[in-house]
């Protein structure tokens, strides 16, 4: 038997009043069909008790389940009121989701970022439900005067076999709530799961496809203005003059001023990343008379000094990060990479004598592989909606962190915790932009100005010219084989603009006697962030080339090196910290091996493969290409997974679709470059995102079936297609591919575009 | 400022907005329809698709001043219910990630398969690359177009 401990601070007991009058009718079944049946048609308790900040059941027996987390696509709205569902065991078709408020005192890390909020919820969900369970089983054993141990529930209908009594929910709610919370329940054993496992269908689909209002962007409240910004075209430059008196006097136009989002000088958190601190504001009646009045502006800027940010940690330590003066350039960027001051190398992880080895080594390899910056361009672009008064600051939109933008905005506007409302709304996409709420600010700075509720919104060149990128990386590697082709050296020197994507104890850490990590950085003006799987992103795609390359130089199959590197990991690993389960690894390689029907290759079939671990799950893919008219085509893409139980697969297979779509769409086609500090793309015309023809024909996704606790699946399976795929292009085309995006590389044979 | 009547998802919206304002911000600032999204402004992501006369076109290119003579459909009214088969078979599949780019697939591909009613993998892939999807629903999409037209076609 599986217990877990309550944590609840206090008895929850709180009756609602009823959302609907009873008169109101709500379709359920949006799945089967979209106009409900009548027997579809569910009606609306009158009356709500909420047994934990995490459910409340009807008096009909419906139950509301609260999804604690910002979603961002993830869809974590479905599965993790699903796994409460489970617990409280309850029909599916009985349930309502909402969307939870930011309430840290009773949900636990209501954060959207680092694939973790099916795994940090995992226990806290299970419990909610185990409670409120426990609860109602105690409410029919307290009213039938029987031992509770004898009291069964079965998706919503609690009985009690011996005197014949049967219950459902609803029946029970209200005297549930008057029942203290015992300090452990019961969860359910793994085995006896009816929801977890179960493919359930998009909680917010109906009203997606509808086109209903869900997203920041969709926001309104009466008596609000539109704001938009104007911040410095080049990184490395400031506001020098403005004169807005012709955009003053446009139609609509309510006003324009400047004003400083973060305090000059002052302690920034981590999330408070922003480029441009001094902006310029529109603020009008409409979007369309505000974006007019933009281009209306006269301005000039003029270029900035070196400046340095205070960044506080968790501990109240303050970090000084300088900002350099200048205008930086793409080229530039390039050469200094290639070029790095020996000075700025710092040994992250050294086993072994690589030096001797490399000696003594029979064949040795030496590659370079880099990528570009990156922006993350959500298709709906920043926004946030923001009303701030003398007493209170209240926000609506899309964000990925907000605990952390709540204590943010108490800081900027001098208001206590309390007074700080941030609604979450569904988001148009997160891929880590949405970590960093300078919009916030921005939207509750310009409120503050006019007195007003107000909308800031982000033109699309507003938002890719803003700043927050994945890092430029480059990554060196050097191997050394033996006589007889096994690998005695590992070399990996990996760094970046401003930060390294080194993950030192992640493989071949721990499978080879003589292995050495590096990291260095360089400082700049460019203001970088976390981006779907960071560091992963690139560090996975360059290792996974690599080895493909040494495996052939060695003359073994791909995967039986990786294995043999595996093994040697699992049976005798080098070192002590590596971060990483070979067994788990070898699963998803022989999954995918297996899957794949790997070996078939010939010559108009052409594979490669890749494999990694990160963000606590392991994936392997097999990327199929084929020649179609002289031009490069993935056909298939098939993902071997582990990630512990699977909450909801078809939506883990969705999550894994779009995570190798993704990933073959950065390496291939992506970039953000730089001239004089000014991006060079700033929208879909010139930075280049994958189209429908280019992503694989079909995606076939195989998840390891284990009863470990599940870990996330968001970011996992982007990093490791980008070497599957450059695996799969020199065995199309002839040509290893080291540098991102491929395209540049690949021009004459051209894909189709 | 000129005054407009709109005939929008079988209604009359009368409206008094700049002639250059794009359809798009009719839509979503004056009349509150706000299915159709704002992806790029310069037509090149598809997320602000509607159908002028039962033809998809870009709304944050297309001036009210142009559109006003025609009949437009939004994601709102392609079905009363939403239960256009493109609608449910982007539920049967389980289409979106974060959504927000959908109704305007929905909505080229619901005007694709009117003017094509069988289409090939090519000639759906034509037609769809004016449409961003950043999470990577590409397969699913297209499995959701396929599945639209076999039941529109039974």
């Amino acid at each position: 038997m599986t217990l877990i401990k309550t944590t609840y601070n206090r008895r929850s007991f709180l009756k609602t009043s009823a959302l609907a009058s009873g008169g109101m009718m709500l379709g359920f079944s949006w799945l089967a069909s979209c106009k409900p049946s009548p027997e579809q048609l569910v009606e609306m308790p009158k009356e709500w008790f909420e047994i934990n900040g995490y459910l409340k059941i009807g008096d009909n027996g419906l139950v509301t389940i609260m999804s604690p987390n910002p979603e961002i696509g993830q869809n974590i709205k479905t599965s993790m009121p699903m796994i409460v569902a489970e617990e409280l065991d309850i029909d599916w078709k009985d349930v309502i989701v909402e969307q939870a408020p930011l309430n840290t005192a009773i949900f636990t890390r209501q954060l959207a970022g680092g694939s973790q909020s099916i795994r940090q919820g995992w226990d806290a969900l299970r419990m909610a439900g185990a409670t409120a369970r426990h609860l109602l089983k105690q409410a029919a054993a307290d009213t039938w005067q029987v031992p509770f141990n004898e009291v069964e529930t079965n998706e919503g209908i609690i009985t009690h076999k011996a005197t014949n009594n049967s219950a459902d929910y609803g029946d029970m709610a209200m005297a549930a709530t008057k029942i203290a919370i015992p300090e452990e329940v019961k969860l359910k054993e793994k085995t006896d799961f009816k929801i977890i496992g179960t493919s359930r269908k998009n909680v917010d689909a109906k009203k997606i496809v509808t086109g209903q209002p869900l997203f920041g962007l969709d926001y309104e409240r009466e008596g609000m203005l539109i704001a938009m910004i104007v911040h410095p075209p080049a990184f490395g430059k400031k506001l020098g003059t403005l004169n807005a008196s012709k955009a003053k006097s446009m139609p609509g136009i309510r006003d324009v001023f400047t004003v400083q989002s973060y305090k000059e000088g002052g302690v920034k958190a981590w999330c408070d990343v922003s480029a441009f601190d001094e902006l310029v504001v529109v603020v009008g009646d409409s979007t369309w008379e505000v974006m007019k009045a933009k281009k209306a502006l006269e301005l000039e800027w003029e270029n900035a000094p070196e400046t340095e940010n205070k960044i506080g940690g968790f501990r109240g330590d303050v970090r000084v990060q300088k900002v350099p003066a200048g205008l930086e350039n793409s080229e530039a960027h390039k050469l200094l990479m290639e070029n790095v001051d020996k000075s700025k190398i710092r040994v992250a992880r050294k086993d072994g004598n690589t030096d001797k080895a490399f000696k003594k080594a029979v064949k040795v390899i030496e590659r370079t592989y880099t990528c570009p910056f990156l922006a993350h361009n959500t298709m709906e672009p920043m926004n946030f909606f923001a009303h701030v008064t003398e007493d209170k600051a209240d926000f609506v939109g899309p964000i990925q962190t907000p605990e952390f933008m709540e204590k943010s905005a108490a800081e900027r506007f001098g208001l206590p915790l309390e007074k700080i409302d941030i609604e979450m709304t569904r988001m148009g996409g997160g891929f880590g932009r949405r970590l960093y709420g300078h919009f916030l600010i921005e939207a509750g700075v310009i409120s503050q100005k006019m007195k007003a509720p107000i909308k800031l919104i982000y033109t699309r060149e507003d938002d890719m010219t803003n700043g927050v990128y994945r890092p430029a990386y480059h990554a060196y590697y050097k191997a050394g084989l033996d006589a007889d082709n096994n690998l005695i050296a590992f070399h990996v020197r990996a760094g970046g603009i401003p930060e390294s994507p080194l993950a030192a104890n992640r493989f071949p850490a721990g499978a080879v006697d003589n292995y050495l990590a590096e990291d260095w950085s360089l400082e700049s003006n460019i203001t970088v962030g976390a981006f779907r799987a960071p560091r992963s992103n690139f560090i996975a795609g360059a290792e996974q080339s690599f080895l493909d390359e040494v495996a052939e130089e060695a003359g073994k199959d791909p995967i039986d090196f990786r294995l043999e590197l595996l093994k040697r990991a699992q049976e005798n690993p080098v070192g002590e910290n590596n971060d990483y389960e070979a067994e788990r690894y070898v699963g998803v390689l022989e999954l995918v091996r297996e899957k794949s029907g790997w070996g078939n290759e010939s010559s108009s079939l052409h594979r490669g493969v890749s494999a990694y671990f990160c963000h606590n799950s392991y994936v392997a893919q097999v990327l199929d290409m084929v020649m179609e008219n002289g031009k490069p085509v993935i056909d298939k893409v098939t993902a071997a997974i582990d990630c512990g139980i699977v909450v909801n697969p078809d939506a883990a297979a969705n999550m894994a679709e779009g995570g190798a779509v993704d990933g073959i769409g950065h390496a291939m086609y992506s970039e953000m470059t730089f001239k004089d500090g000014t991006p060079q793309q700033s929208n879909f015309d010139r930075y280049r995102l994958i189209r429908h023809s280019e992503a694989p024909k079909s995606i076939d996704t195989h998840f390891v079936k284990n009863d470990i606790d599940p870990t996330g699946l968001g970011e996992p399976p982007f990093p490791p297609i980008m070497g599957a795929l450059a695996n799969a292009l020199y065995k199309a085309t002839g040509e290893r591919h080291y540098h991102q995006p491929f395209i540049n590389q690949v021009k004459t044979t051209d894909f189709k575009t | 400022m000129p005054t407009y009547n709109l005939k929008i998802n079988g209604q009359t919206k009368t409206v008094d907005v700049q002639e250059d304002t794009p359809m798009l911000w009719v839509l979503r600032d004056h009349l509150k329809l706000v299915g159709t999204k704002f992806g790029c402004g310069i037509a090149q992501c598809g997320a602000c698709t509607i159908h002028v006369d039962g033809t998809a076109v870009r709304s944050c290119q297309t001036p009210i001043s142009a559109a006003s003579d025609y009949k437009i459909t939004t994601i709102e009214g392609l079905s009363e219910n939403g239960d256009h088969p493109v609608q449910k078979a982007w539920l049967e599949i389980d289409v979106p990630q974060c959504g927000y780019c959908q109704a305007g697939q929905i909505m080229n591909a619901s005007a694709l398969l009117k003017a094509n009613p069988n289409p090939t993998d090519e000639e759906i892939d034509a037609v769809m690359d004016g449409n961003i999807c950043r999470c990577g629903t590409y397969t699913r999409i297209k499995k959701a177009i396929k599945s639209a037209a076999k039941s529109m076609n039974a």
